[in-house]
């Protein structure tokens, strides 16, 4: 699937809840769903700033293409964590730096999380990139 | 009007009635009403205070105290009333002793600012608590280092309350200022201010008193307290944001040098000598907040029309009921249990994360804090990345109450 079909997957799930407290249950569940990142990364330097709760993410190269793992101390960043990295995990540097990533907005999560917590998400998309482009950069000397 | 007074203390606070004085509360929030209890990061204002900052602008705007025109007499007339009222409600004993600032942190790093370049030297301390906010920790921390002096802490123990016996001792340590919180933004607890001061003037010490969180819950006087200097902020009793008060007592500030070099607090400048103003001019730079000092003098008024000890009455009995309900809550723990507490309940459930828990109760309309709520040492001491927050105001119901209740239950359901 690409980048793009898995966020419409994503889109389409979402609408199949009514209310709010279903969606959340629903992100709660994506994030038992993560692919965990192994204790020994858990490590400041793959720590994400900008959230109120903990992130770490960890990125491997396998054929090409990037791999991540993460998990948060917040059941509901978990979640989040979780989505992103379903959509971008196991696609090629080139494929994520160049994503739109737009379901978050489709989904309408974005006016409903607190800034705190959306800016939180970005600052993991950002370090998402920031991986593909250096695996770009390294691939390329 | 003191017959109104009475009647109004005999009868208590009509909260139904306050409630429609504080328009914001009829918000409605992901469809429900809002349940604002986010009340110690600060509060809502009532239509009178908004109605005398409109009205200020509207008729009377104008730059204080120079202008020879009509309309900046008006202002000043405006403005320094302000002073005055804000001097009555703490008692002070004179009207100069009151300065305008931008809210608690600049009273703050005022006086460390002013009191550290002139009485701090090499080896001296300053002594704070393990509960303080940020803002009476960073600005001693930066004072201390440009002069050589070190920052001391008087310990806080399990249950959020001072460890008093470490006082004395501690004070010997070359302390030169005292700063503590009158009540903890983190935890609730009322500190047993009185015997910190007796213990600190015994020894010639003075004492600044962050009074943040306390000016809005309790009845403050300075001059029976015998506090040396008390900060806080308008737009935590009701008042506009931006504008505080630092009360100190004349001879200290007397001896103080200014903080900020600038118009207003001069009395002649040339460039070989600038005379300083007389209080409280002279640690007011600038133009300052007047539609601030409006603003804060109507919601003392306010507040005063419906009576502070009406108010305390009221919170009182709400702290208890709220405090009975979360203990009935299966894993909820208390951070901070200290035997006097106003203000503030903050909390954890189980292992959930309090951002977790934050959001799920916004989904239902309660408004909380969430995090470490500018206070990191005392969470450390916990070993907890920070608490959820709720804070109380006198607009607050019991009802309110069941509504946390029942948004921290659904919240356990989903996130447990």
């Amino acid at each position: 699937m690409t980048i793009q079909e898995k966020q419409d997957e994503i889109i389409e799930e979402f609408e199949l809840f009514g209310d709010w407290m279903e969606k959340y249950e629903h992100i709660i569940q994506l994030g038992k769903e993560l692919p965990l990142i192994d204790e020994i990364y858990k490590t400041d330097d793959n720590l994400i700033r900008g959230c109120q709760s903990r992130v770490w993410l960890h990125a491997e190269a396998r054929d090409g293409r990037l791999f991540f793992t993460a998990d948060s101390d917040a059941v509901i960043t978990k979640g989040l964590v979780g989505m992103v990295i379903r959509v971008l995990s196991g696609h090629t540097p080139k494929e994520i730096t160049d994503a739109d990533v737009y379901f978050i907005d489709a989904i309408g999560l974005k006016s409903h999380l607190s800034s705190t917590r959306s800016n939180g998400l970005f600052s993991m998309l950002k370090q998402i990139k920031l991986y593909a482009l250096a695996y770009q950069a390294k691939s390329l000397t | 009007m003191s017959d109104t007074v009475t009647i109004k203390r005999k009868r208590g606070l009509d909260i139904m009635k306050v409630r429609e004085d504080f328009p914001i509360l009829r918000t409605t929030v992901f469809g429900h009403p809002l349940v604002y209890l986010d009340n110690a990061a600060t509060t809502q204002k009532p239509l009178a205070v908004l109605e005398a900052q409109d009205r200020y602008y509207t008729t009377i705007n104008s730059n204080v105290h120079r202008g020879v025109h009509f309309l900046s007499q008006q202002a000043t007339e405006a403005y320094e009333p302000g002073r005055k009222k804000i001097a009555a409600f703490i008692h002070a004993r004179h009207t100069h002793e009151i300065i305008f600032t931008k809210g608690t942190t600049e009273s703050i790093n005022l006086v460390a600012s002013s009191f550290g370049r002139k009485f701090l030297q090499k080896g001296d301390a300053i002594l704070v608590t393990a509960m303080e906010h940020h803002s009476n920790i960073v600005p001693w921390q930066m004072i201390c280092e440009e002069r050589g002096a070190l920052l001391k802490v008087i310990p806080v123990n399990e249950k959020g309350e001072l460890v008093l016996d470490e006082l004395d001792g501690l004070l010997k340590e070359r302390v030169k200022l005292v700063a503590l919180n009158y009540i903890s933004n983190a935890l609730g607890t009322v500190n047993p201010v009185r015997e910190v001061l007796r213990a600190a003037h015994g020894m010639g010490i003075p004492v600044l008193l962050d009074a943040a969180q306390a000016i809005q819950h309790t009845e403050i006087d300075v001059q029976e307290l015998d506090v040396d200097f008390l900060a806080f902020s308008a737009h935590k009793i009701y008042g506009p944001t931006g504008f505080g008060v630092l009360y100190g007592k004349e001879e200290w500030l007397n001896q103080l040098p200014p903080y900020q070099g600038g118009g207003e607090m001069i009395k002649t400048v040339s460039f070989e000598k600038t005379v300083y103003n007389d209080l409280p001019y002279k640690f007011e730079a600038g133009t300052p907040d007047m539609a601030g000092s409006v603003g804060l003098g109507a919601a003392l008024d306010y507040i005063q029309s419906l009576g502070m000890d009406n108010i305390r009455t009221y919170e009182h009995e709400l702290m208890a009921y709220a405090l009975d309900a979360l203990r009935g809550i299966d894993g909820l723990r208390l951070i901070g249990e200290a035997r006097e507490r106003a203000g503030v309940l903050s909390f954890l459930v189980g292992s959930i994360h309090p951002f977790d828990l934050g959001e799920i109760l916004d989904k239902q309309g309660i408004a909380v804090r969430t995090g470490h709520h500018c206070a990191q040492p005392i969470m450390d001491q916990y070993c907890i990345p920070g608490t959820v927050r709720a804070s109380l105001a006198f607009y607050n119901t019991k009802s309110e109450i069941d509504a946390l209740v029942t948004g921290i239950h659904k919240a356990i359901q989903l996130l447990g």
